[in-house]
């Protein structure tokens, strides 16, 4: 069975290039689901740059911190309820869609 | 005054009512009723276990001593939190796929259901695990002596010790009662999952009412608060930028690596979607219990006298202001933060050491027919029954032996740190196929040795357990070995140093030696399944069963998961096979689908262990592995499939018309042949029968007449005879009863016959022939072979159309063949007709001579009978035949 002559590459996965709306922006929230954590990483790290001859008092690195923090809280919270309301609707085809993405080349095809 | 009988009466009622809310809950599970109870609001707060006695008291402890950097240890799992996408979603996707039971069991998963990896993680946990435990116990110890210092009719110290093995006794006996009622580690437990929960809105309640006290009660407000902060010896933000990043990292780390959080994070996980509300409520929830941290440190900083331990200000300041209810929520709060993380803790490690330890070393012990023989599901229970005892009662020996308590202070970061080492051999495995189980056990090896000596043993102090030689001038006075300082790294923080080294060579140890070794079959399997997992939504198996053993699997089955479980699994399987009873073949989808179950009770190690004893060694081929390559490249092939069948029918379609077209034109044909020879019959019966009339009736004839009447009627009948004869011959040409009469002949001569008998060359047709060529004598049926020369040389006299008709014969021989080609320069026959020409009956285009279309087909069949054939050669000047005899006929010319 697998001696079958095969036109096409081996591993090259016939995949849609272009999506419909509805596709792409779920797409795009997954992007600013991974890219959230990096974004937090930043935000938390910029307090070092503050420190020196006249370093910053604890009280306002607290409220930066805190406000940071309910912000990434929140932003986290419309991208997931985004992505969550593409997966509870009828179509099952976004949450294929969605677990696609996981493997866009796949090192192990 | 609160007294410690008030406080132990309080401690009671709260400890009877968790137990009330964990048996409804189990109960209201069972009746199915408990659909609230898989909301993933609980799922959040259940993860709330990572606020564990030392964020109750010893986060606002370390920000006195150390300020902001406390929140680093909320800030990593923040930051993994929001990023679900990238780990948790593939972790709890894996674990619900292939029915995880713990981190140990994730690890030995993925790497081949390796038990060695196995124990060697589940050790580490314990390591890691049973100081935590410590502190726990500790931490309600100092709390119940901090109501004890307020209130002089005070117990003894004695009795505040044993405080300890009380708390630890009664965490044993919930957690065995409410942790163990199923086998199935991978089934929910909704009675602790809902006491935790619970208890986290208890901890984060109880912080934040002394936030709010502190800050407005003791503090005036807001402002009047920062300026408190302001003023305090926390003022200065100068946490040192490694220690910022290290630990962020660390706890980051931690986050996915901790069993306790695993337990409720994947293996108590309801539902994939639950983590979608997590990403944003768990860090909501960090973000509330650290809010009020520092206003708390720099207010008692401020009120409470020096001496005083900062790590109980969340409960010494409420007592100090003399508000002892809420005092007694702080206490509970904190007594809510310990009991959840022991009770949670010994679960995840109750289940590591009891499938990975006790219940292989039982397995060996009773022997290959241990399966049959014992009743496997209660030594399971037991195995984890006495296992969480134990676990607990490590935790309060470390307590006890520990003594004093200082070095237990620090021991949050260290074990932290330990359980990190998971993360290479697991982010490894769920990412890298190329990681092995060599690998994985270099990298933890490599990474426990490195915490144990750079960070654990020194933790205790110099000369507790490391000499201080060694501390101070390393091992065998190497000071490049110095535990604080390796390979020369002075001046560094103590964890950050420990949390580098032991994590940069983990990762270096685990992917060099994943690079340098060579997978088991199993291994490549299951790191596909884990590293693939959003492509593969079931596995394949990898059992090969024999027929006899499907009895020895229920009955192992029995014992493991209770009767009526295995033997509904059996039956259904069985009735998805198509077959009636409770024994299915022992095909490879059912072995999968029962070593998952069993997993589920046993882990991964152990279930495979226990089926290959009964069904042999489970055998994983290279169809296995290719079949994990990937449901695409499957579906992939299929449609190439789909398309090199279709391709093929196709050329049958285009085949099967072909053949239609000719028996079309057979048929019509035939219809015009049947009516040509009805014609070719009818004309001569018709003057016979009219000459025959007049021969009968007419008298007085002369003889002339009467002659030529009846030559009439010989010719006529002739004819007719002639065309039966035909038939006939062909009849029998074609039924193959046809014998050959083989003789000597000059092909020469056979030609000049066929030449003189279709009236050679008169009319002006001409017939060119090279004579010498023709001096072959042939071994054959001379008159047959004549025959097939009369009439290829009759149709060219019949057909050919050129103004002056020419047939010109050749004779050669072509390797083992001789080949006698007649060919003519008429217009030739046409493409289209050439296919038929051969067939009976085939008469081509309108009929322009007479004949019955017999000719051809009679020559096709005597040339297969003389082993020969008979070919037209197209793309000649005009009709060419082509006669070819096998050479063995010939024999050379006299």
């Amino acid at each position: 069975m697998t001696e079958e002559p095969q036109d096409e590459i081996p591993g090259e996965v016939t995949r849609a290039v272009f999506y419909e709306r509805r596709t792409y922006r779920r797409r795009r929230m997954v992007d600013a689901t991974r890219l959230l954590p990096i974004l937090g990483v930043v935000l938390f790290l910029i307090p070092l740059l503050w420190q020196g001859e006249e370093g910053a008092r604890t009280t306002d690195v607290m409220i930066y911190i805190f406000g940071i923090w309910a912000l990434l809280a929140g932003l986290s919270g419309l991208v997931s309820r985004d992505l969550g309301r593409d997966r509870s609707g009828s179509d099952s085809e976004a949450v294929a869609d969605v677990d696609a993405l996981e493997t866009p080349g796949g090192e192990g095809r | 005054m609160t007294t410690p009988n008030l406080l132990v009466l309080v401690c009671i009622l709260y400890v009877t009512f968790l137990f009330a809310v964990a048996f409804a809950a189990d109960r209201a599970a069972l009746k199915g009723r408990g659909t609230w109870l898989r909301s993933p609001l609980i799922y959040t707060l259940s993860l709330s276990i990572y606020c564990t006695a030392w964020t109750f008291y010893g986060a606002v402890g370390y920000a006195a001593r150390s300020g902001l950097e406390f929140v680093t240890i909320y800030l990593g799992p923040t930051l993994v939190m929001i990023g679900w996408w990238w780990t948790l979603r593939k972790m709890v996707r894996i674990g619900r796929s292939q029915r995880i039971t713990s981190i140990a069991d994730m690890i030995s998963s993925r790497y081949g259901k390796s038990n060695t990896l196995a124990v060697f993680v589940t050790l580490i946990a314990v390591v890691g695990t049973t100081p935590y435990i410590a502190l726990q116990l500790q931490s309600v110890t100092l709390s119940f002596a901090a109501f004890s210092k307020v209130d002089p009719t005070l117990t003894s110290v004695v009795r505040l010790r044993s405080t300890g093995l009380y708390v630890a006794i009664g965490l044993a006996v919930f957690t065995i009662l409410f942790g163990t009622r199923n086998v199935d580690a991978n089934e929910r437990h909704h009675g602790v999952v809902m006491a935790i929960a619970l208890e986290a809105v208890v901890k984060l309640f109880a912080l934040l009412a002394v936030g709010v006290f502190v800050v407005w009660g003791l503090g005036d407000g807001i402002s009047n608060t920062l300026d408190v902060i302001d003023a305090s010896k926390i003022a200065e933000w100068d946490v040192p930028g490694g220690r910022w990043a290290g630990l962020t990292m660390l706890s980051a780390a931690a986050f996915i690596c901790l069993p306790r959080i695993f337990q409720v994070m994947v293996v108590e996980n309801e539902d994939e979607g639950h983590l979608r509300t997590a990403t944003w409520a768990f860090p909501v929830y960090l973000m509330l219990m650290s809010l009020f941290v520092i206003p708390i440190a720099a207010v008692g900083l401020k009120l409470m006298p020096s001496d005083a331990n900062p790590d109980l200000f969340v409960l010494t300041l409420p007592l100090l202001a003399g508000e002892d209810s809420l005092a007694i929520l702080s206490f509970l709060g904190g007594f809510s933060s310990a009991t959840s993380m022991v009770i949670v803790a010994a679960i995840a490690l109750s289940t590591m050491v009891s499938n990975h330890i006790v219940m292989p070393i039982w397995l060996r012990m009773r022997g290959g027919t241990a399966m049959v023989a014992g009743d496997v599901r209660d030594v399971a229970l037991l195995a984890r029954r006495l296992s969480i005892a134990g676990v607990v009662m490590l935790g309060y020996l470390y307590f006890r032996l520990s003594g004093a308590g200082t070095a237990l202070a620090a021991i949050g970061l260290v074990s932290f740190v330990g359980l990190s080492q998971f993360l290479p051999a697991l982010m490894g495995g769920l990412f890298w196929r190329g990681a092995t189980r060599m690998g994985a056990l270099a990298g933890l090896s490599v990474g426990f040795l490195l915490w144990l000596y750079c960070l654990f043993l020194p933790s205790f102090g110099p000369g507790v357990l490391l000499p201080v030689s060694v501390i101070e001038h390393g091992l065998l006075g190497q000071s490049w070995l110095r535990p604080q300082a390796l390979f020369g790294a002075q001046g560094m923080d103590k964890v950050v140093h420990a949390v580098m080294w032991s994590m940069l060579l983990n990762c270096a140890a685990f992917l060099l030696v994943s690079l340098l070794t060579f997978p088991k079959p199993v291994e490549r399997l299951q790191g596909a399944q884990f590293v693939n997992v959003f492509d593969h939504s079931s596995r394949p198996g990898s059992w090969t069963g024999g027929l006899a053993q499907s009895e020895d699997l229920l009955i192992m089955t029995q014992r493991i998961m209770g009767a009526t479980e295995a033997q509904a699994l059996f039956s259904g399987m069985a009735r998805k096979q198509g077959l009636t009873g409770y024994l299915p073949e022992p095909s490879t989808e059912f072995l999968g689908v029962l070593e998952r179950e069993l997993s589920g009770s046993v882990g991964a190690a152990t279930a495979h262990a226990m089926i290959s004893q009964i069904v042999g060694r489970a055998t994983v081929s290279v169809e296995d592995l290719l079949a994990v390559a990937d449901e695409a490249a499957q579906i992939m092939e299929y449609s190439s499939r789909l398309e090199a069948k279709s391709a093929e029918q196709a050329r049958t379609a285009r085949q099967l018309r072909e053949a239609n077209d000719k028996l079309t034109k057979l048929s019509v044909q035939k219809d015009s042949f049947l009516s040509q020879v009805s014609h070719e019959l009818r004309t001569p019966m018709t003057s016979i029968r009219a000459f025959s009339e007049i021969l009968r009736d007419a008298g007085g004839l002369n003889p002339e007449e009467q002659q030529k009447y009846s030559s009439i009627i010989y010719d006529e009948s002739r004819r007719l005879t002639r065309l039966l004869d035909d038939l006939l011959d062909l009849s029998v040409l074609e039924s193959g009863q046809v014998t050959l009469n083989m003789q000597l002949g000059l092909l020469s001569d056979m030609l000049d016959r066929a030449v003189a008998a279709t009236g050679g060359t008169v009319d002006g047709f001409r017939i060119e022939r090279d004579l010498p060529s023709e001096q072959i004598v042939l071994n054959t049926d001379v008159d047959r072979l004549s025959q097939v020369f009369i009439n290829l040389i009759a149709n060219a006299h019949k057909y050919c159309d050129a103004d002056q008709p020419v047939l010109r014969i050749e004779v050669r021989s072509a390797g083992d063949k001789l080949e006698i080609d007649f060919a003519d320069n008429g217009t030739g026959i046409q493409m289209a007709d050439q296919t038929v020409i051969f067939e009976k009956f085939a008469r081509i285009g309108v009929s322009r001579a007479a004949g019955a279309g017999l000719g051809l087909a009679i020559c096709r069949e005597i040339m297969a009978r003389l082993g020969g054939e008979i070919s037209y050669v197209p793309g000649q000047s005009g009709a060419a035949f082509r006669v070819t005899l096998p050479q063995e006929m010939c024999m050379a010319a006299h």
